[in-house]
């Protein structure tokens, strides 16, 4: 099942990347604010149900994707 | 003759400086190859720096999961030391051999400069040194600001396991910290490198203070 891993920086964690494209946005005269740079994985888990999926895919996320100090995760499954 | 496994990974760099240093230092080098989980006799463990598994997905995660990383930690668990440098530090970190993380620096920029390393305390890692001293010792690197939560710091700064911290800090690390060490203090990690100072030639022989550090540990008996 395909399966969609988002990781984004923790809310409250500094993020000099987000800052520095947020700075570039700005030189641009963009009005925008408060960009936080993330990273998408797509993979396909081989599972069963959706559930079991979910699970694998949670753990994948915690153990590996993922570093639980700075990061915060999302599963998201496709088409499910 | 101490014999010290430097971690050779993908991509890892300063693998050969350290073990000249380590030659320089008395003791036998050993190339352990991070596929197998095997330290071929080492009494110490040194984890150079550089990019392993080309710093892909964090610095240190993908090198966290190698087969000579399993070897590391049941010789850090029985109690014999383990360094960690640079790229090292992030491995170490992502291996949960010792506390926090290493970010991307602060000024998003790569700082490569001599570091003046103030000694925060005395500790077997530091020979001769007291609290107050400094050591002169090269940074280079973009991913060096250490994380963790204040609490956690906080707690770190109790147990005395915070040995170094920058004079100016180049990064962001919180509280310009430099070099910490696990609970039981067998095992410290660092992102200035004490490899490329051990030789007058190169400007500071301050490295040699950690070097000499770990080999006293890795020739004292094991206290069980």
């Amino acid at each position: 099942m395909k399966v969609t891993v988002l990781v984004r920086p923790r809310d409250g964690i500094l993020d000099p990347q987000g800052e520095a494209v947020r700075r570039s946005l700005t030189g641009l005269g963009y009005p925008a604010s408060d960009v936080r740079a993330g990273k998408v994985f797509d993979l396909d888990v081989d599972g069963g149900d959706e559930e079991q999926v979910r699970r694998i895919a949670g753990e994948i996320a915690e153990k590996v994707l993922s570093n639980p100090l700075i990061e915060q995760y999302e599963v998201e499954l496709v088409g499910a | 003759m101490t014999r010290v496994g430097v971690v050779v990974f993908p991509g890892s760099c300063d693998d050969r400086d350290a073990m000249r240093a380590v030659e320089t230092m008395g003791a036998e080098p050993v190339a352990l190859w991070h596929g197998d989980a095997d330290l071929r006799g080492a009494d110490a463990v040194l984890v150079p720096g550089g990019f392993s598994y080309g710093d892909y997905l964090r610095p240190g995660a993908l090198a966290s999961l190698s087969p000579v990383m399993t070897a590391v930690r049941a010789h850090a668990d029985a109690g014999r030391p383990v360094l960690g440098v640079c790229n090292g530090f992030q491995v170490l970190t992502e291996t949960a051999l010792v506390p926090g993380v290493l970010r991307t620096n602060a000024s998003m920029q790569f700082r490569f400069e001599d570091a003046n390393l103030v000694v925060e305390r005395e500790s077997p890692w530091l020979p001769g040194r007291i609290a107050g001293d400094v050591l002169s010792i090269p940074i280079k690197h973009h991913d060096g600001c250490w994380f963790a939560e204040p609490e956690a710091v906080a707690e770190l700064d109790a147990r005395g396991q915070v040995l170094l911290r920058y004079r100016e800090n180049p990064n962001g690390s919180v509280g310009s910290i430099a070099c910490v060490t696990n609970q039981r203090g067998n095992v410290a990690a660092l992102m200035p490198h004490p490899e490329h100072a051990v030789d007058p030639l190169l400007g500071s022989t301050d490295g040699r203070v950690l070097l000499q550090g770990m080999l006293d540990l890795a020739r004292q008996p094991v206290a069980v």
